[in-house]
């Protein structure tokens, strides 16, 4: 008993609020007679290709800018590298592969500069990085139709610029998820999408414990301190913007890949949210995370998502009702979530 | 108790309760009302418990001297009657506290206020970015009346400045420091923010209770004197204080009563004049102390091996400045740097860190030291302890693992794993490690894996001082070491100090307060009174010499160094 209520604690209320909810959920597939296999084979390519996204908010808190809400900033990068990768004609793994390469480099120079910027404004980088994030999109809705691509398959059939979305399937669709895939009885098993993400978390992992890691969350957690100890805590926090910029490109592949195409314009706007209130619901804060928070917390929201949106279509089968439902749901979890943000549990 | 019928239950209480104000009248003819009742308070954090049962009431106008070991749990005590949140936050107390003998309701610091309780905080509870008047006055500046507010109320009216410098002016003069109240907080050296945070408590009005937590940590001697006659005179004019300190000198000259706790039991409450400093510290540690374990035999030092020279050395530190300071370090010496706070002797080491920008040359092995940013100096082996250990002493939200062993693993690369190209933490030895330190330092904690801020104060800075202590540097600098250090421990801290000094040859400059303390390790002491070095005196010199020289007397003049003039 005392066992057990040590363990709720240690889990913490939003997680347990969460947890519940997820189970009311899966009643309702239950009494719905919803197919459950189908469900669970979403839910576990929903976690891959977002655990990614959410891990761009481990270097970012660790090394003291707190939430990255300038994540979009490297969903554009992604974003910019997927399309040359599709510009000549990347297929399959080798596709995925060159698209995370380019998206490395543009990467490592937009978080320098936006890491430049945010040691301009301690203090006030959640705020500067929404706005940065923000403006960043509206800029590149310009580029998209200006930008020099030639492939017919990523234009408009007519008039200028990229597509608004664009589908994957002659280049590198589901090419992860497909790799080794086997199925147990009737759930798919995404075991190259797994596998990926094991690899993107466990090089976090290793990061966090390397000396790297820990100079860069001791100049996270007081400043003052690695002052004290010779650390330049603005170079910590470029390096750790540099990082998560990155991960948040390869991010946006991964997801584009699992989800079977690129969407452009104004798309990457709110993605941000997204992999924040994962995190916090993990049991991150602004000011503390680890792998485990990210993993769990991805697990979570994103199976309530995966599963909510079969419930809601059971429950209102006619027009785009469910649709909204999920939305609220989404959009619910997501204000709760940052509700959250900066307490201290 | 085992009443089945109701009815008869609530008639008993109320005759109790009836015959309890009965007796309260009483009591209160008779000898007074308590003011305050602590009744068996007993607190948890987690598993861990840290107050059992503690009871003991303080009459009005009293001074109860709160004492115990580092971690006994004296500041969580007085958190607890201060409504602090990180009580409600890990699980609330038991037990009640009663004043003037109502329970007290107390679910956060502005209730706390409102009943008239004041407390000066172990940890400083100021707002850095305010001023020293604003933090004085905070949430309760004076006003003035406009048009505004004559019509939309109260809330509206404007903050009368004058009469907050007024008032902030008298109440730092009461406690007679001087400093101006227009400086703002972050630009104060740590002594100074005491005695602001003091100033604040005692403005205040309708004050019944005052708990100082370790009000004399940082002051020196004199200092604390001046605290303390202040502390007299609110007595005598009716206000309870609670007096919490390490130093029982002042305990035994100031309280009435003296209330020991002992890992969170309440082992004595008795009037003072019916103990001892002995016994209080036997009574504290439940066991007899033992005196200065090991003398070591003399050290070859070389008055002209000079491992660190300062060459008019000016520091621009706001509150601590320095001027023209010279001084030669004797490589393997143990020297002393004592002064009043606020006279800069804490420049001296913030200097060479390179926390404080600073003019002069700082010459290392004869070879200038680059003190223009922070991080050469170690770099060079030399090692610090800062003084504000909760500012820059301490990774606060990080295990006690992690600040021991952070120097050596970012500076030297150890207690890691090297793998090619990448490397990891060696937990495996880092645990070792930390585990001796805390053995060694007796620091009291659930483990090495607890945050170090959920520490007792005094097992803070035995953090700071084991992360210090392992570095094995070539020059250790140590600001106020034993601050907020129990008598026991203080000795293991002065005795490390003293071993590794002896053993691995490591120079120590030593910054104090307490004059005792560099009295009873140094080979020398420095003086700094006024932002200047006023000349070096060996630790046998009288106490009216060292008195003379701190308060910046001339005639004074040190002996066997040179004092140069600039
Ligand atoms: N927030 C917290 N979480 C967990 N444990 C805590 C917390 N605060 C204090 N403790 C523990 O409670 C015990 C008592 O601490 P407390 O601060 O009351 O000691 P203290 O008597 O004031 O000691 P000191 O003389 O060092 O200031 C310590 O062992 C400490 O580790
Ligand atoms: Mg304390």
């Amino acid at each position: 008993m005392k066992k057990t209520k040590r363990y709720i604690q240690k889990l913490g209320v939003p997680r347990l609020i969460m947890l519940a909810f997820l189970m009311i959920l899966l009643i309702a597939v239950g009494i719905l007679h919803i197919p459950f296999t189908l469900t669970l084979s979403q839910c576990i390519v929903r976690v891959g290709i977002n655990i990614v996204l959410a891990l761009a908010m481990l270097p970012s808190i660790r090394s003291g800018i707190g939430m990255n809400f300038g994540l979009p900033l490297g969903i554009i990068c992604g974003l910019l590298a997927g399309m040359i990768s599709l510009e000549y004609n990347f297929t399959g793994l080798m596709g995925i592969l060159m698209a995370m390469l380019i998206s490395i480099i543009f990467s490592i120079i937009v978080g320098w500069l936006y890491g430049l910027l945010l040691n301009k404004v301690k203090g006030s980088e959640m705020m500067v990085g929404t706005y940065m994030g923000f403006s960043i999109v509206s800029l590149m809705c310009i580029a998209w139709m200006i930008l020099p691509f030639h492939n017919t398959g990523i234009r408009w059939p007519m008039g200028n610029g990229l597509r608004m979305t664009i589908t994957l399937e002659q280049w590198y669709d589901r090419a992860l998820n497909e790799l080794w895939m086997f199925k147990i009885g009737e759930v798919e098993i995404p075991t190259g999408l797994i596998l990926t993400c094991a690899v993107f978390c466990g090089v976090m992992w290793l990061f966090c414990r390397s000396r790297l890691g820990i100079r860069m969350l001791a100049a996270g957690s007081n400043p003052e301190f690695s002052k004290f100890s010779g650390i330049d805590a603005n170079r910590q926090r470029i390096i750790g913007s540099i990082l998560s910029t990155v991960l948040g490109g390869i991010g946006i592949i991964i997801y584009a890949q699992g989800f079977g195409f690129y969407q452009l314009y104004t798309a990457p706007l709110m993605m941000a949210f997204p992999a924040v209130a994962a995190v916090l619901i993990g049991g991150a804060t602004a000011s503390k995370i680890s792998v485990g928070n990210v993993v769990l917390g991805t697990l979570i929201f994103q199976s309530i998502l995966s599963v909510a949106a079969p419930v809601a279509s059971a429950i209102f089968p006619e027009g785009n009702l469910s649709e909204v439902f999920r939305t609220i749901i989404s959009n619910g979890i997501i204000l709760y979530a940052l509700s959250k943000i900066g307490r201290e549990e | 108790m085992d009443d089945k019928s109701e009815p008869l239950q609530i008639i008993k209480k109320a005759i109790c309760t009836a015959l309890v104000i009965n007796m309260r009248k009483e009591e209160r003819a008779m000898e007074g009302q308590p003011v305050l009742w602590f009744q068996q308070i007993k607190k948890k954090f987690g598993e861990n418990v840290v107050l059992d049962g503690v009871d003991f009431k303080v009459m009005p106008g009293e001074i109860v001297s709160l004492v115990g070991e580092n971690g006994a749990g004296k500041s969580t005590l007085m958190n607890i009657l201060f409504g602090m949140s990180v009580i409600r936050q890990t699980g609330g107390y038991e037990g009640t506290i009663y004043m003037d003998g109502n329970p007290l309701n107390i679910t956060n610091p502005n209730d706390a206020i409102h009943q008239g309780i004041g407390m000066v905080h172990q940890e400083f509870m100021l707002i850095p970015g305010f001023t020293v008047e604003q933090n004085i006055k905070l949430n309760r500046e004076p006003l003035k009346k406009n048009i505004f507010s004559r019509v939309f109320g109260h809330s509206f009216e404007t903050i009368d400045w004058d009469a907050e410098n007024r008032d902030a002016k008298k109440a730092l003069k009461r406690i007679g420091i001087d400093v101006n109240p227009g400086e703002r907080i972050e630009q104060l050296p740590v002594g100074l923010k005491q005695f602001v945070e003091i100033s604040r408590e005692i403005d205040k009005e309708n004050l019944k209770v005052l708990i100082f937590d370790e009000p004399t940590a940082v002051l020196t001697e004199t200092e604390a004197e001046k605290l303390l006659k202040c502390i007299k005179s609110f007595s005598e004019s009716g206000i309870a204080v609670i007096f919490i300190s390490h130093r029982l000198d002042e305990v035994m000259r100031i309280s009435d009563k003296v209330v020991v706790l002992r890992d969170g039991i309440l082992v004595e409450n008795a009037a003072v004049t019916s103990l001892t400093k002995e016994k209080i510290a036997e009574l504290m540690v439940g066991r007899k102390l033992t005196e200065r374990t090991e003398e070591y035999p003399d050290r070859n030092i070389k008055e002209e091996d000079i491992i660190l020279e300062f060459r008019n050395v000016s520091v621009d530190m706001p509150g601590e400045d320095l001027r023209g300071f010279s001084l030669k370090v004797r490589r393997g010496e143990i020297i002393g740097i004592g002064g009043l706070a606020g006279h800069g002797k804490m420049a001296v080491s913030n200097a060479v860190s390179g926390m404080y920008p600073s003019t002069g040359e700082v010459l290392y092995n004869g070879k200038p030291l680059d003190v223009s940013k922070t991080g050469e100096a170690l770099r060079h082996e030399i090692a610090f302890v800062s003084e504000d250990r909760k500012g820059v002493g301490l990774l606060l939200d990080q295990s006690i693992l992690t600040n021991i062993i952070f120097n050596n693993l970012s500076l030297k690369g150890e207690f890691l794993k090297s793998y090619g190209f990448f490397t990891q933490i060696d937990n495996k030895a880092a645990k070792k490690t930390a585990e001796q330190m805390i053995e060694d330092l007796a620091i009291r904690c659930t483990s090495a894996e607890q945050l170090a801020g959920s520490l007792s104060g005094g097992n803070q800075q035995k953090v700071c001082m084991a992360r210090a202590l392992i570095a094995e540097p070539k020059l250790l600098f140590v600001s106020e070491p034993t601050r907020g250090i129990d008598i026991g421990a203080k000795r293991l801290i002065l005795d490390y100090l003293l071993k590794i000094n002896y053993e691995k040859g490591i120079t120590v400059v030593m910054l104090s307060s307490e004059l005792n303390e560099l009295r009873e390790v140094c080979d020398r002491i420095a003086i700094v009174a006024g932002g200047r070095l006023r000349g070096i005196l060996g630790p046998k010199e009288s106490n009216v010499k060292y008195a003379l020289m701190m308060s910046g007397d001339e005639s004074v003049r040190g002996g066997e160094d040179s004092y140069e003039k600039d």
